[in-house]
């Protein structure tokens, strides 16, 4: 995980693409430019992150669900709560789960845990179109290949 | 007033916050009423669950970029509910 380079996602734990869920898990660094300022001296994973996270989460289920042809991104939030601090070094689960799949949008409910509490839910929209360029679809590609997947059943 | 139209104008008034008095079969979603692009698609997802249908937006948008058809054609609500009946009967012809 390089939170400053906003890949967040260690390992998909678990990918039930015909039920539309998905569970991932990131060990936070113990170190980063992000933990430097938020905050000196008390090192806490920004909220936003943690909402990008379970964006990425969820993000990664759809674009599995398009088979990689279709880009993702975050489109709005509909409801987000941070419940809980995050340290360096923690482990963090999320689990997103697609309740709606419209026309060039979805719907996710989402919850981020660490040390079996929750932290953090929120249920996003998620908006899905063409690739801008056939440069950033390569890339996704090969990230994805770098990502540990849940053994074949 | 149909029932379609009826259901519609409930769902534009809760989710973008419009007075039901404003919102007419005549209206422009957009124009007239002030929605954007991102409320329109909280309205498509609750039209989507409310009828059980799944609003084809992208091929509107699509068919609009291609000249092959209005904005008018999906975005007046007149025009809007007929195509969602039309979605609706396709279902239900299933």
């Amino acid at each position: 995980m390089r939170l400053e380079y906003f890949d967040l996602i260690d390992k998909v734990d678990e990918l039930d693409l015909e039920g539309s869920k998905i569970k991932i898990s990131s060990r936070l660094p113990d170190r980063s430019p992000v933990f430097d300022g938020h905050f000196p001296n008390f090192p806490i994973l920004p909220g936003v992150m943690m909402l990008e996270m379970m964006n990425h989460a969820a993000g990664y289920l759809l674009y599995r669900r398009f088979m990689g042809e279709r880009f993702v991104f975050l489109g709005g939030v509909k409801r987000a709560k941070f419940r809980r601090m995050v340290r360096p070094g923690d482990t963090v689960e999320v689990r997103a789960h697609l309740t709606h799949e419209g026309s060039g949008f979805s719907i996710a409910e989402t919850t981020l845990t660490s040390g079996g509490a929750t932290a953090a839910d929120a249920e996003i929209i998620l908006i899905s179109q063409e690739f801008p360029n056939p440069e950033i679809k390569a890339a996704l590609a090969r990230h994805s290949e770098t990502l540990t997947q849940p053994a074949e059943a | 007033m149909s029932s379609t139209f009826d259901t519609v104008a409930q769902v534009i008034s809760e989710t973008s916050d419009v007075p039901l008095e404003n919102i007419k079969p005549d209206a422009h979603a957009i124009d007239d009423l002030g929605i954007d692009s991102l409320d329109f698609l909280d309205i498509v997802f609750a039209l989507d669950k409310k009828f059980g249908i799944k609003i084809p937006l992208e091929q509107w948008t699509q068919e609009i970029n291609q000249g092959k058809a209005s904005v008018q054609d999906y975005f007046v609500l007149k025009n809007l509910c007929a195509r969602i009946d039309e979605l609706v009967a396709a279902k239900n012809a299933k």
